[in-house]
């Protein structure tokens, strides 16, 4: 991101000097498709509905990695289409309108609904930019829609949220000149969000918005005097899309871990000229908590080896926090997709050397996994047992998406969620 | 388009990894972007499987869709056979890749590959898992043994007496609900009566299995949503008679057993004799009066639901009140059964529907799914699952068979839990004036699935409250109060009912005990 270079990193000490070796990788994948971020997307937006057009498929993959954890009735389902709608029986636009006034007959309180296109609707050509603009003129002053791609050949897992937001900051207005403003980007528990609302209000940064809000018609106005700062790292479009509408970047660490948190709000805070004694007397007491929190649970992690396969994309910001705070040893780090830009920050934090993998070939890696034999290897839900039956110990990554790991006071329970699985292996007796 | 908040099936690809995953020495290759991998999860997480599913998933992308998907297909089924050398390879295409028409099937067979190919056409817009299983089953069982068919006029020899009669198992999958322990249950109970099983398969078996499957005397369609059709194709092929009866329950059970009498020819009355279960006596014995009558709803897959309810009422005593099924394939089977029991049948996979049969009827139990389980928690009435969809928790480590005698007994168990113990029912009713006894006081079993914190407020629950309003004098609003909260909701339904059909304008304490004189059971 060009413009703000951030003074953080460039202040950080570069461990070794070797760039990081990336190695592509193309083959059989292992990751959730986008439509799986509608997971966390609809708790965060309560008064949204995320309407997916798709398949069976795509039902029972949101059902699935959602797991039992929901209840109620939940603020998402899926259109599925069927053999009528194929064949040209049924008008795909018709039926969709018909599936949209029963939802909104169910749910009278919804103030908008996400149409989320799928694999089979984007290979139909499906047009649901045009439907979201026809329905929101139908239902004009009473649900708002927007629409945006979480299909598996557009998206991998969280880049649903990715294609999500970047969707919404289209439809965010003109902010007036002269207004400066910081925008954090990117779903946050909102007990996380208080947390940093309460730390830039105590440095005098602000005023702050988040995206995505808790409302759906909060819609925060963004312009040139916008800056922002990404809170998760799988959000590149979304942030060349707040370029475009002349926000300006902050570049930083994203908010894991002591160190990361810290150099995340230190950025905010030189973009605001806080004074450093302030910033650091500001941080000082939630950043030793942060520190001795971590510090309880390094010991079980220190020396360790881990590896982690492509999932969530926080996998290079993780590797960082566990490398340099927790002592770690990186085997191989995977991601779906590494974004330079988005990564400016952290790449450079990494140790020098170490194995980077982009995209996937699920066979050769397991296979490389099955030669390391690491402490402990980070991937998703259906590789797990597998891995765990054949004696190695693995974290799955979805919980990392479910469980508030940002910030300063979650440092210790990000890293308790490394040390659990290595702590069981040591209480089981087998 | 159909609106669809939770689905009780999979897609058909599903049940055709289902299938492929209960055997060895097969490989599926699946044309699928990314995101269907998800499937693995449901083997390795919800059954706990240590292996990852054998299939090899495309993973085309967007970018692949311009070019060459069908050089994608060819290429990964080249590394699946090298890699994972199966003796079978499986191939067939997802929602989206049925819409690309690669035809990865075709493909496959001009590949040249040194396996042979069974592929598969998954209907993917109009079918469903338990479907996509029934034709990979068949289709595997077909594809394999159609060159082995016997000429047209042949007739399958009596056995002589060199040796024991054998059966195939055919239909226990991956993700069935407990076909792990009913295998074992009902491979013993066969030996009881001096039954070999010959076969057993998907569950277990190999490429080589599949071809024995025309050795044995009969095919037992253990699960005939998966293992129907292929039943049917080898009793007209190989003129193996199917044996029909699913034994769940101690009634099915024995029909099951005087089944395979006639067709083998073995003795079996003395094992019908002893139909060694305990649940006869459990169900005789004088704590069980209090579940007498009892009213359940009763909802799963076509063969489990319809065993459930002639157990619930010839069985345990209870009453059943309701009856259905997700699976629109199976419905004749529901209905005919429904009629039975006197019942309006749901045939209905929109669990929206089965949420507001359910809290209309007010059961007492839900014997069901694990969708049936979420509605029942938050309705606050016990559940006990009979039937997938299922999940982690009903792949118990213990021995847990739902067929056969063994399978009673665990019914019993199961089903009688979630209901209250009949002394601490005793005890609410006889205290329910007691300030320690009140409404607030939860039978201890059900606090254990979110007891009276996640029942919703009576008023919720009295969903037939009428619109045009029969008032409640507070005297015998008070009056309802005192009866147990657990069946203070059919109560007032009643009272309602039957103050409106007399054209009532309000409810006193006399009308309350009219109306339960005019109800009373
Ligand atoms: S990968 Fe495509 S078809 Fe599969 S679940 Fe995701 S959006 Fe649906």
């Amino acid at each position: 991101m060009s413009g703000h270079p951030s003074q953080a990193a460039v202040a950080l000490p570069v461990p070794g000097c070797t760039e990081p070796r990336v190695t592509q990788e193309r083959g059989q994948r292992a990751v959730f498709c986008g439509l799986t971020s509608i997971i966390w997307l609809h708790r965060k937006i309560q008064d949204a509905f995320f309407l997916v057009v798709g398949s069976r498929t795509c039902a029972h993959l949101i059902q699935s990695a959602a797991g039992v954890m929901i209840f109620a009735e939940p603020r998402f389902a899926t259109a599925v289409l069927q053999d009528r709608d194929l064949a040209g029986i049924a008008d795909c636009n018709d039926e969709l309108d018909r599936v949209v006034a029963q939802v909104i007959e169910r749910r009278p309180e919804i103030k908008t609904i996400f149409l989320v296109s799928s694999c089979p609707s984007e290979v139909i050509k499906l047009d649901l930019a045009n439907a979201a603009q026809r329905l929101g003129g139908h239902y004009a002053g009473r649900v708002r829609f927007a629409e945006y791609s979480g299909s598996g050949i557009e998206t991998t897992f969280t880049q649903g949220e990715d294609s999500c937001l970047k969707g919404l900051v289209a439809d965010l207005p003109k902010a007036p000149a002269d207004r400066r403003s910081l925008l954090i980007v990117g779903t946050l528990p909102d007990i996380v969000e208080d947390q940093f609302s309460r730390l830039f209000g105590e440095l005098g940064v602000g005023p702050v918005h988040f995206l995505p809000a808790r409302s759906s018609t909060d819609l925060v106005a963004v312009g040139p005097d916008t800056s922002f700062l990404l809170a998760q790292p799988y959000l590149g479009e979304t942030a060349r899309a707040l370029l475009k509408r002349g926000a300006r970047a902050i570049s930083a660490p994203f908010p894991l871990g002591a160190e990361g948190t810290r150099e995340w709000l230190r950025a905010a805070a030189n973009a605001w000229d806080v004074a450093p004694e302030r910033f650091e007397q500001v941080i000082a007491a939630p950043l030793a908590r942060a520190e001795r929190a971590v510090a309880r649970q390094r010991e079980a992690l220190r020396g360790k080896r881990i590896s982690f396969l492509p999932d969530s994309q926080l996998e290079i910001p993780l590797a960082r926090f566990l490398q340099r705070e927790c002592g770690m040893q990186l085997l191989e780090v995977g991601t779906p997709y590494l974004d330079q830009q988005m990564s400016a920050a952290e790449l450079p934090l990494l140790p020098g050397g170490v194995r980077i993998t982009e995209g996937q070939d699920l066979d050769r890696q397991l296979d490389r996994v099955r030669a390391d034999r690491p402490d402990l290897t980070v991937c998703g839900l259906g590789i797990a047992n597998p891995l765990e039956a054949e004696g190695l110990r693995t974290k799955w990554s979805i919980e990392l998406m479910f469980t508030p790991i940002q910030g300063f006071d979650q440092a210790g329970d990000l890293a308790e969620l490394f040390t659990r699985p290595l702590n069981r292996q040591n209480r089981l007796g087998f | 388009m159909e609106l669809t908040f939770w689905t009780y099936e999979g897609p058909p690809h599903v049940g055709a990894i289902r299938v492929v995953t209960s055997m060895e020495g097969v490989h599926m290759v699946l044309h699928s972007p990314q995101g269907d991998t998800y499937a693995d999860l449901l083997f390795t997480m919800i059954e706990r499987q240590g292996k990852r599913p054998p299939v090899t998933y495309t993973t085309f992308q967007a970018r692949d869709l311009g070019g060459d998907t069908a050089g994608l297909v060819i290429r990964t089924l080249r590394e699946a056979c090298d890699r994972f050398k199966p003796r079978v390879m499986v191939v067939g295409d997802s929602c989206t890749a049925e819409l690309l028409q690669d035809q990865p099937g075709s493909l496959a067979s001009g590949a040249e590959l040194s396996v042979p190919i069974v592929p598969l056409e998954l209907s993917a817009y109009s079918r469903k898992e338990n479907w996509g299983a029934s034709e990979t089953f068949y289709h595997l069982v077909r594809g394999l043994l159609a060159a082995r068919a016997p000429a047209p006029g042949w007739e399958r020899p009596a056995r002589g007496d060199e040796r024991r009669p054998r059966v195939n198992l055919l239909g226990p999958s991956a993700l069935g609900f407990r076909c792990r322990d009913d295998v074992v249950e009902i491979t013993r109970l066969l030996a009881s009566v001096g039954v070999d099983v010959h076969v057993t398969a998907p569950a277990g078996a190999t490429p080589e299995d599949l071809l024995r499957i025309p050795e044995a005397d009969a095919n037992v369609c253990l699960y005939p949503e998966i293992a129907r059709t292929a039943c049917s194709w080898l009793q007209r092929t190989f003129k193996q008679p199917t044996i029909e009866t699913v034994p769940i329950g101690v009634g099915a059970t024995c029909d099951f057993l005087r089944e395979i009498g006639e067709v083998t020819g073995v003795d079996v009355s003395a094992a019908v004799v002893e139909a060694q279960s305990r649940l006869p006596w459990y169900s005789r014995s004088v704590d069980s009066t209090y579940l007498t009558g009892k009213r359940v709803f009763v909802f799963g897959d076509a063969s489990h639901a319809v065993a459930a309810a002639r157990i619930a009422r010839d069985e345990l005593g209870f009453d059943v009140v309701g009856l259905g099924t997700y699976a629109r394939e199976s419905a004749r089977e529901v209905r005919a059964a429904a009629k039975v029991y006197g019942v309006d049948p749901l045939i209905t996979d929109n669990y929206l529907e089965v949420e507001a049969r359910i809290s209309e009827l007010q059961p007492e139990l839900v014997l069901g799914t694990q969708m049936e389980r979420h509605i029942a928690k938050r309705l606050g009435i016990g559940c006990a699952v009979i039937s997938t969809p299922a999940h982690v928790q009903d792949y118990p480590a213990r021995y847990s068979p739902q067929m056969g005698f063994e399978g009673a007994n665990v019914i019993f168990d199961s089903w009688v839990h979630p209901l209250m113990m009949g002394l601490e029912e005793h005890l609410l009713t006889m205290f329910r004036e007691d300030f320690e006894f009140n409404d607030v006081a939860t039978p201890s079993h059900l606090a254990s699935l979110g007891g009276h914190s996640q029942r919703p407020a009576e008023g919720e629950l009295a969903v037939a409250a009428p619109e045009d309003g029969v008032a409640w004098e507070s005297d015998a609003e008070h009056e309802l109060k005192k009866i147990p909260f657990f069946v203070r909701g059919k109560a007032r339904r009643n009272t309602e009912k039957f103050a409106l059909e007399r054209g009532m304008q309000n409810i006193s304490v006399e009308t309350l005990y009219e109306a339960k004189a005019h109800y009373g059971r």
